[in-house]
């Protein structure tokens, strides 16, 4: 087999640096796939953790009285649950397909800023840890997720616990502003030739929508954490009513921030959907422009509806009503979306994998949950449901129902493309079905629960008011996804070695990403493709799917890409497994492919970053705090005058 | 690639480095990126000032005079508006420099380049020793930013600006010292071109500073 891919006579052994192999090779790594994974385990990781904590949560609701865990751990695992969940798992779980997959799927061998991308996740990974590791001091946030100033002012919540909050979000901010800039100028500027924005892959279209959500929000939130930050440790009055301080200026920001944050966390999984349902249905994503202007409209809507959150507030009927107008409209675009994925399915010959699975039940559960969360936009109603259980019902039906279910999508159907194995598909069925039945057995009942009275975010609830079959069933459900997540981590870490070999391109997909081995080599193309319509590797493998699709002239139609040697175009597709035969592709070296040098510049700048903060929390240490930012200093400047690529002179 | 100073190689790792999409350079498009982000930015923080604007209940206040009832003490408006039209004057002129000092790396004027680098450091320099001498005569007067809401709002939002401008000297000042070291040569102009936008937009900051804190009353 091997014949029929000539590889580069290699006479002498090739220098090998220690940062090509073991530990060092990840610690210094700038190669996007390999950041791609270390987001992906971490966020896995936390997902575990935040599992953990909601398990908690169900337990002590189980029954009414309970006391299994305290009112004052219960505030904690519920702020934590929440923090971790949106910062630690979906938003980098996210993160890991931009970084896996932006730059396969535009045809590019690396993000714009490679070293930037290895400082983003190593600030993350620090922020994660920092907000974690309150757990270990008996001083987890307690304050919410929304962390409602004046409640979370020095004052209110003394101790350490709100600012390990405070801290570990500005922290991550960071790392999610410097991923923003850098997956930006990697869409505009790095498509292949021929990819031009209305080509480009729906999963690329939401992420680059995404960063834009991203740029702008954070400096907002960054805004108000800076002031609550200054008013717990330097004695500045932003939020001290007594000063004459707004009571609202914290939650304008924070909600400002906060609705983008609903469409940073959702964007991505609709994006991953898009990818996945049109593959297995054979047919092209229905009305593309249409999802990609609705996605556009979405996030610039996302701007304009925060208040919604705040109708309890008592606003006034002008911001009340304007801002239940908007929530009205932004459900439009939402709509067409729904509509456009059954109109992807309609007709077409569907192939129901797991991936699949998971991605329909996106459709069908974010649909209830956007559906409550119209309700929710008439400020009567809203005013009934606020604060209560049905709150919590209608967005864990977006951020679980939505946002997991389409990112455990993306895992399924993305799994070969990184690890070069299918994850086991009986398995898999398993794991869908306990989730989604446990999701619902969950979530479900707990819009009756909320329109029963029971209050969001109360340690326990007396006996005798109706609310114990519901809660009963809630925490059947917990247990069913935790089986279910089980089943997912079994499958996992088995099919990571026994798992049946990809191929290039198992599913019969239509985008560039499939066209290469799996995994991807360090240089992802040989040679950059060329790209001539919206599904590259349809137009040559099935042509008869895309004969409805803009295209170039004919003459260009052409797909040509050469791994090692042999072009892509002439191999035998789907299941081809010569090319992903360990070393059957060459590598960037022998190819001539110059790529960028690893190095742990960006590790020692985002470590030496993290630990001013951890000099701040401290009490101000300032000797630490000092020695910290000068060592960033220096680092930044040692990064920034290295040249990015080996000297070739 | 050995000679390029400041991260902005064509990251698109290759041995040809074919050209990006748009034709356009990725820090220039990052900066761009950031700039949208950094408007955002200090766009809540002015915001925040102004909601703020004469809720405190107690003085100094930035243009109207204040009796403090408990002392006595009389305080009269605490903005100093002729000493910094003359500060933002001197920023505009930094902007000018800038101007100057990239037209000359694109010439390859590296006598020129050397003079207006230098020159718009050392205005934007001059900017903060204004910023530090108000400050501290703020604080002399008796307003800190733990006095009340103006105070904190106030420092907080031209404290922030001053950092950016503090950066952006600091950022000169690395280019003129690759200057005098071994000279930017024109294909670097881009480097200077990416500081340059960064300091026309804290420039354009200040503008907006100037007017909303100083000039409303």
């Amino acid at each position: 087999m091997a014949t029929t891919v000539s590889l580069p006579e290699t006479p002498h052994r090739e220098p090998t640096h220690k940062y090509e192999s073991g530990v060092w090779s990840w610690l210094a790594t700038t190669d996007h796939k390999r950041i791609g994974q270390l987001y992906l385990y971490t966020s896995l990781f936390w997902f575990i953790v935040g599992g953990i904590e909601a398990a908690i949560i169900r337990a002590q609701l189980y029954n009414p009285n309970s006391h299994l865990v305290t009112a004052q751990t219960y505030n904690e695992l519920f702020t934590m649950h929440g923090t971790t969940m949106i910062f630690l798992v979906i938003m980098p779980l996210s993160a890991a397909f931009f970084n896996f997959l932006i730059p396969l799927q535009i045809g590019a061998r690396d993000v714009a800023f490679p070293r930037l991308n290895a400082f983003s996740y190593w600030v993350f990974l620090f922020g994660g840890l920092f907000l974690n590791s309150s757990w270990f001091l008996h001083a987890a946030p307690n304050g919410g997720w929304f962390g409602y100033a004046p409640l979370t002012t020095r004052p209110f919540s003394p101790g350490l616990n709100i600012d390990f909050w405070v801290i570990g979000l500005q922290i991550l901010g960071i790392s999610s502003l410097a991923a923003g800039f850098n997956f930006i100028t990697t869409i505009i500027n790095m498509r292949a030739p021929g990819m031009h924005f209305m080509r480009m892959p729906i999963f690329s279209w939401m992420a680059f929508v995404t960063q834009f959500l991203i740029i702008l929000a954070f400096p907002i939130i960054t805004v108000a954490l800076t002031f609550l930050m200054l008013d717990r440790f330097f004695g500045t009055n932003f939020y001290e009513i007594q000063a004459g301080a707004d009571p609202l200026l914290w939650q304008h920001l924070f909600w400002l921030f906060g609705h983008p944050e609903v469409y940073i966390l959702i964007l991505p999984a609709f994006g991953l959907v898009s990818e996945v349902l049109p593959v297995f249905s054979r047919k092209p994503l229905f009305g593309y422009p249409v999802m990609v202007y609705s996605g556009i409209l979405i996030a610039t809507l996302g701007f304009g509806v925060w208040a919604h959150h705040m109708f309890a507030a008592g606003m006034g009927p002008i911001a009340d009503a304007f801002f239940s107008i908007t929530t009205m409209l932004i459900a439009i675009p939402t709509g067409v979306k729904i509509f456009n994925w059954l109109g992807t399915m309609w007709g077409g010959s569907l192939r129901f994998t797991t991936a699949m699975k998971f991605a329909i039940g996106l459709v069908a559960l974010f649909t209830i949950g956007g559906i409550s969360g119209v309700m929710h936009s008439s400020p009567p109603s809203d005013l009934q449901q606020t604060d209560s259980y049905f709150i919590v019902a209608h967005f864990h039906y977006v951020l679980f129902g939505g946002s997991m279910m389409g990112l455990f999508a993306g895992l399924y159907f993305y799994y070969p493309k990184i690890t070069g194995r299918l994850l086991n598909e009986k398995l898999g069925n398993w794991h869908f079905w306990l989730t989604a039945i446990g999701m619902n057995l969950t979530f479900f009942p707990m819009h009756f629960l909320g329109l029963d009275g029971m209050p969001r975010r109360i340690s326990s609830y007396d006996a005798g008011q109706g609310w114990e079959s519901n809660n009963h069933l809630a925490s059947y459900g917990a247990a069913l996804i935790v089986l279910g997540t089980i089943f997912f981590a079994y499958n996992w870490f088995t099919s990571l070695r026994r798992g049946a070999v990809a191929g290039n391109d198992p599913w019969g997909g239509a985008t560039l990403e499939w066209m290469i081995p799996s995994p991807p080599p360090d240089y992802n193309f040989a040679t950059i493709p060329k790209v001539t319509s919206r599904y590259p590797l349809w137009d040559r493998k099935s042509p008869e799917l895309t004969v409805n699709v803009p295209h170039d002239s004919q003459d260009e139609q052409k797909m040509d890409v050469k791994i090692g040697g042999q072009s892509t175009g002439t191999a035998s597709a789907p299941s081809d497994t010569k090319l992903n035969a360990p070393h059957a592709h060459p590598s960037a070296r022998q190819l001539g492919i110059m790529m960028p040098t690893p190095t742990t510049k960006p590790l020692i700048a985002a470590f030496a970053l993290g630990t001013v903060f951890v000099g701040l929390i401290m009490h101000k240490n300032l000797p630490i705090m000092l020695t910290a930012a000068a060592i960033f200093v220096f680092s930044l400047y040692n990064w920034l005058l290295t040249p990015l690529e080996p000297e070739h002179h | 690639m050995a000679t390029a100073a400041i991260d902005t190689h064509d990251a698109h790792a290759g041995g040809e480095h074919p050209p990006t999409s748009t034709g356009l350079n990725n820090t220039k498009v990052a900066i761009w990126a950031f700039i949208g982000s950094e408007c955002f930015f200090f766009a809540s923080l002015i915001s925040t000032y102004l909601i703020y604007r004469g809720r405190s209940p107690v003085g100094p206040f930035p243009h109207d005079t204040w009796k403090d009832p408990a002392t006595g003490h009389v305080f009269k408006g605490i903005l100093n508006i002729p000493i910094t039209s003359v500060s933002t004057f001197v920023l505009l002129m930094s902007s000018l420099a800038m101007v100057l000092a990239h037209s000359a790396v694109v010439r390859g004027d590296r006598k020129s380049s050397k003079i207006w680098l230098a020159a718009t450091a050392f205005l934007g320099a001059t900017f903060l020793g204004f910023q530090a001498y108000e400050f501290t005569s703020f604080v002399h007067e008796g307003l800190t930013i733990h006095t009340n809401l103006f105070g904190s709002s106030f420092f907080v939002l031209t404290g922030f600006h001053g950092a950016h401008v503090t950066a952006g000297v600091i950022w000169l000042l690395t280019l003129l010292s690759i200057d005098m070291k071994r000279g930017l040569t024109p294909d670097e102009a881009i480097n200077v071109d990416v500081c340059a936008l960064y300091w026309h937009f804290v420039d354009v900051v200040w503008i907006a500073i100037f007017t909303l804190v100083y000039l409303i009353k």
